[in-house]
């Protein structure tokens, strides 16, 4: 997808802004210094292995988590202030619903929650029911719903206020592919709306394909930002991505990998290759070292690989 | 097979703290507070307490009443408590009566003028003779006929003297020699015992049989509390009972804040206009709009099935309902706040109604136990609310004489709901 236009904007007005976050639980450093801005219109995606920090993240914009350092602002409001809460959507990874109301009654009573009363009420709940395909399942109760339309419904219970700013933490968690590809689809109608997301995954290509810019975080730190093409532009240059698959991946096997310079997980080797010429020197040499080879691809890096080059494991870990 | 069963099952039940509090503590604590109540340890059994009034005068009567105090199972009180360490008036007919009907005491005693003249009851049931009064509470069912027995036990060991003097007296009046005046006295008198006999072995009785037949002191039993009442027990049993499972529904509705905690939802309502106060606020609300109603559906119950006298004390009864209510639900909403999650509230609600159950009264009357535990019953909310509507149903009293109950009720909800407060910070952030 395009990104859209991003003009110069006031950091007061940015949609969401963090600077300098940190939040400890104990020993554990959850967010480490975190400083990010999210553009008027953009979809930011968050993008890390799980336990790297995002949902604590999230909830630090949410004004959920009281960092120990650092701020948050909602369009120049403070995180846990009643502007920014009013001008924040929230769709949690959990299904946070009240299983025994139908699809309505959920609404509705979210909608009221957020000081939604009479025919705005009606309004809202009538358009969130249409967003998320539930218009025929308003009666419904949640329990009753399939895993993806309870995602759907767990989506919509997070707009009926219609914030201009919507944080989504993992929405397709536990989808199956169908539902999966419905759900992006509503994400690119608010996207075409002009409504401002952030939105975090462990699954690249969701970021690939519904995000302007991604944040790629580990070990609660940003350590990469950009458009995707950016990214792998600042991790492999025009270089190329050689996997290599050894009969036996023992310790041999990673010592010799990692001597050439690549990156041994889950048994597959990964090299960066400037030529493809190369490929056949890395074969020879692995043959000189006594390491069968079973099998060998070439590939344009993507986000996968950034991930791994920057870190040194999968998204997936 | 069976052994990994077993050993998995016990596995399961050493690591489930709750599960094993239910399974040894709650059966020991209940058996101690039972046997605190029924008189496990001798110094404890419970005295009877009962007022004493004399109006006599008499060396009989003065005999009598010091007879009664030294019975170890009584405390005999003549007058009311120090009132802030000014001593009281001795009881009157009147005040002492008013002092049962207020539930000072199940019991009091009248001994009448002319007591000492003419203690002893012989001569048949129309003969003109001082009465002693017995004025009782009729919702304790143990403490009359105890006082009662006592009396003429009393009245013998007291004063043997007097009632061999009495007797003496009635000897010379209706056996002096057998004139045939005496023969057709005691004719009569046989005859009114054979036609007695006959009628109760028939199953009838041709005239009111004289409850103090063979009786050494006369006594007149009267109710003065729950005199009109068709069934005595049913106002005490809707509240008791009521009361206990109201605390057993609060807690289970304050429990929808973990349901929300696990579920995510609280998050997300707290994301929203809605804060932390706002939200338990609303709990609190639901918690005791549910008590109420269901006190409301208890005592209709009561009213169509068991003629409690419901409608001409609805009044009082919306007042300790709504007292009641605001109670437990802040209970419910303290409870809720301690626990981490649905599993440990189970476990503690349980054993923390259990226990207040027992020794609040809900599921044994507060009078029938020791003193301590009555003191200690004042520790629960079930022993107020229970007082309260019993001073409504079973003692006909004002609703202005409800104001201790009222007080320490809303009290008591306004020290949970503010201890609960403090305990849901954890919820706000983290």
């Amino acid at each position: 997808m395009a990104s859209p236009p991003i003009v110069s904007t006031p950091s007061s007005l940015l949609p969401l802004r963090i600077e300098g976050l940190i939040k400890r639980f104990g020993d554990l450093t959850a967010v480490n210094g975190v400083t990010l801005e999210l553009k008027d219109g953009e979809c930011l995606g968050l993008l890390g292995p799980n336990g790297a920090g995002k949902s604590t993240l999230i909830r630090s914009m949410v004004g959920r988590v009281i960092p120990d350092a650092g701020t948050v602002s909602i369009f120049g409001d403070r995180a846990d202030s009643l502007g920014a809460r009013m001008a924040l959507g929230w769709v949690p990874q959990e299904l946070a619903l009240y299983a025994r109301l139908t699809c309505r009654e959920n609404l509705e009573s979210f909608g009221q929650y957020h000081g939604l009363r009479g025919a705005a009420l009606k309004a809202a709940v009538a358009w969130c029911l249409d967003w998320a395909a539930l218009t025929d399942r308003a009666q419904e109760p949640a329990h009753h719903l399939s895993g993806g339309m309870k995602r759907r419904l767990n989506m919509a219970a997070g707009l009926i206020h219609r914030p201009k700013v919507i944080l989504m933490d993992e929405p397709t968690v536990g989808v199956d592919p169908q539902s999966r590809n419905r759900i992006f689809e509503m994400i690119e109608k608010l996207h075409a709306e002009g409504i401002s997301m952030i939105y975090t995954t462990h699954y690249m290509e969701e970021a690939e394909r519904l995000c302007d810019r991604i944040a790629i975080i580990d070990h609660g730190r940003i350590i990469a930002l950009g458009t995707r093409d950016e990214l792998v532009q600042s991790a492999f240059a025009s270089r190329s991505e050689m996997l290599a698959r050894f009969a036996s991946a023992d310790d041999s096997v990673a010592a010799w990998v990692k001597q050439r310079g690549g990156l041994l997980e889950n048994g597959m080797a990964h090299f960066t290759i400037d030529h493809a010429t190369e490929i056949a020197g890395l074969l020879d040499a692995a043959a000189k070292a006594g390491h069968e080879l079973a099998d060998i691809s070439l590939r344009k890096p993507n986000l996968e690989s950034v991930f791994l080059q920057l870190t040194g494991r999968e998204l997936r870990d | 097979m069976i052994f990994p069963i077993v050993r998995t099952a016990l596995i399961a039940l050493r690591r489930d703290r709750g599960a094993l509090a239910l399974s040894f503590i709650l059966p020991i604590v209940f058996f101690s507070i039972f046997a605190v109540i029924f008189g496990g340890r001798r110094d404890s059994t419970p005295k009877v307490t009962v007022l004493v009034v004399d109006e006599d005068h008499s060396p009989a009567s003065e005999r009598l009443i010091q007879g009664l105090e030294r019975e170890g199972s009584l405390s005999v009180k003549k007058k009311p408590a120090p009132k802030q360490g000014a001593e009281q008036k001795d009881y009157t007919a009147a005040t002492a009566e008013a002092a049962v009907k207020a539930g000072t005491a199940p019991v009091a005693l009248i001994v009448p003028h002319g007591f000492g003249e003419n203690p002893i009851s012989f001569g048949g049931a129309n003969q003109k003779r001082p009465t002693i009064q017995l004025l009782k509470d009729s919702s304790d069912m143990v403490a009359p006929e105890v006082i009662a027995g006592l009396l003429q036990k009393v009245a013998m060991t007291s004063m043997p003297d007097i009632m061999a003097e009495q007797g003496s007296k009635y000897m010379d009046e209706f056996a002096g020699g057998f004139t045939p005046e005496q023969r057709k006295r005691i004719d009569g008198s046989l005859e009114q015992l054979r036609t007695r006999q006959s009628a109760e072995r028939g199953g009838q009785q041709s005239a009111p049989a004289d409850p103090n037949r063979g009786m050494p002191v006369a006594v007149s039993t009267r109710d003065v509390v729950g005199e009109n009442k068709d069934n005595p027990m049913v106002s005490f049993y809707a509240a008791a009972i009521g009361v206990m499972f109201l605390l057993f529904t609060a807690s289970s509705a304050g429990g929808s804040l973990l349901d929300e905690a696990e579920s995510g939802t609280l998050d997300r309502v707290l994301s929203s206009r809605v804060t932390m106060g706002t939200l338990m606020a609303g709990k609190l609300c639901y918690c005791s709009l549910l008590a109420f109603s269901q006190l409301v559906v208890m005592f209709i119950w009561a009213w169509l099935v068991f003629k409690l006298d419901f409608i001409p004390h609805i009044p009082g009864f919306v007042i300790m309902g709504l007292c009641t209510a605001f109670a437990v639900g802040a209970f419910g909403m303290l409870l809720a706040s301690i626990c981490r999650t649905r599993a440990q509230l189970g476990p503690l609600s349980t054993l923390v109604i259990l226990i207040m159950s027992s020794i609040g009264g809900s599921m044994f009357p507060r009078f029938l136990m020791p003193e301590a535990m009555q003191k200690a019953g004042l520790l629960t909310i079930n022993a107020w609310a229970i007082d309260g509507f019993t001073k409504i149903f079973w003692r006909d009293e004002p609703i202005s004489h409800l104001w201790p109950q009222v007080l320490v009720l809303l009290g008591v909800g306004v020290v949970l709901c503010a201890i609960a407060r403090r305990l849901a910070r954890r919820w706000e952030y983290s």
